[in-house]
């Protein structure tokens, strides 16, 4: 049987256990090879459809009230009334500075939503048997590959030294507005990069935190170049923000 | 700006545990199979967690040491004793994982797109096997965390991982 020696370790490539040097020679491998590319693509189905089988069972709300009555307001080491005290003042200081913002409640839905959207879109994405468009981990075949599709530009970062790489993209829409979606991987995590136009909507400098929360994703955000960037997915908040500095410093701008 | 995340030192149990508690109940539902023992299994993991909270490291693992304590408790429930000892684990040591057969069950799947028969092959696993396969696809664990959480060598995990796959292979090639 041909390529014996790639396909016992399919599927530690598959979930991400093989080394970042390993992971190259295997991609490079795909590449080249038919009957390894088909085998992982029906592996990568195969996972799909352990995934979607075993979401399964759902606890009751009720079930869900009664463990949740157990454990609640029972705080950790003693530290109950600091905790408290903290927690109290953290409210107020928050309801006051968002009383005094200039941002009413209508906008911060709007902000919700946009980033509901940006989430939806990742999530269905990759729910999607294809996922990307274009596919390629060269970020000089993935971005010509979007001239002529939308309304503008964008540069990609260098990701050699880096555990990132790229899968590849699509056209993607926001409010009407055509923009880029790239999903770069991380280990098992597939991570969203949106590219819009700056304008693309008001409240685009809105700070996605409670949605984020919300959504158990973490986001990160930033306009460059009259761009709008949004990063998306449930990779660690360190790991998205390494990814925004890896693309600020591709786009010329110094990470913060 | 990055949002989200925890730092364990700042938050309560609740803070922490009940966002795994959908993830958890599914995976104690898979384990036992049955409502009622799901639940008990469920309710009594957070109640231990929470009385062992204060030896919990800030920093560690949170998630894995919710997964050991869950499966710790079914192990020793009357169910759990029961599925144990009706499966055999002494191949899982057997050298590197074989390369699958040309007739995969992944194309007779991709073709009929049944979910449900996916389903029904997990169930049918022995548990230890249906619990590491889980970990894996449906938690997305990495192979350390569920060396942690099942308190195995991560060589154990592969092996037995490789071994769960075969098994679910050829459930769907039935």
């Amino acid at each position: 049987m041909v390529c014996e020696a790639w396909k016992t370790q399919l599927d530690t490539y598959l979930d991400g256990e093989l080394s970042s040097e390993q992971m190259h020679a295997f991609d490079a491998h795909m590449r080249s090879c038919a009957s390894c590319a088909t085998e992982t693509l029906a592996r990568l189905q195969m996972k799909r459809s352990i995934q979607a089988a075993g979401k399964r069972f759902v606890p009751s709300a009720e079930f869900r009230r009664r463990v949740r009555s157990c454990i609640e307001a029972k705080p950790r080491r003693g530290v109950a009334g600091l905790g408290w005290i903290i927690a109290t003042a953290t409210l107020i200081l928050l309801a006051v500075g968002l009383a005094i913002t200039s941002r009413g409640r209508q906008q911060v839905r709007q902000e919700q939503q946009l980033y509901s959207e940006l989430a939806d879109l990742h999530v269905a994405t990759l729910a999607s048997l294809s996922p990307v468009d274009v596919v390629s981990s060269d970020r000089h075949t993935v971005k010509p590959w979007f001239q002529g599709k939308i309304p503008f530009t964008f540069d990609l970062p260098e990701l050699e030294n880096s555990e990132f790489s790229l899968l590849g993209g699509r056209v993607t829409y926001l409010e009407q507005t055509p923009g880029a979606h790239l999903i770069y991987k991380l280990r098992k995590h597939e991570i969203s990069v949106f590219i819009f136009p700056a304008g693309v909507s008001r409240s685009k400098k809105a700070e996605p935190s409670a949605v984020a929360k919300n959504l158990s994703f973490n986001l990160e955000s930033w306009s460059q170049d009259g761009l709008w960037y949004c990063i998306i997915g449930d990779a660690s908040r360190a790991d998205v923000h390494e990814l925004a500095g890896l693309l600020k410093r591709g786009a010329g701008l110094p990470a913060s | 700006m990055y949002v989200s995340g925890t730092d364990p030192r700042s938050d309560t149990f609740e803070e922490l545990a009940m966002p795994l508690f959908d993830q958890l109940y599914n995976f104690a539902y898979w384990l036992t199979q049955n409502r009622e023992e799901t639940e008990d299994l469920v309710q009594e993991t957070y109640a231990k967690a929470l009385k062992g909270f204060s030896s919990f490291q800030p920093g560690t693992n949170f998630r894995a040491w919710m997964y050991r304590i869950l499966r710790n408790t079914f192990l020793t429930s009357r169910t759990g004793l029961k599925a144990t000892m009706t499966v055999s684990l002494d191949a899982e040591e057997g050298g590197p994982a074989l390369a699958s057969e040309r007739e995969t069950p992944e194309t007779v799947l991709m073709e009929r797109s049944d979910w449900q028969r996916v389903q029904t092959a997990i169930d049918d696993l022995p548990v230890a096997f249906r619990e590491i396969l889980l970990l894996c696809e449906l938690e997305e664990m990495s192979y350390r965390e569920i060396a942690e959480t099942l308190s195995v060598p991560v060589g154990t995990v592969m092996s037995r991982l490789s071994r769960a796959r075969r098994m679910l292979a050829e459930r769907l090639r039935r």
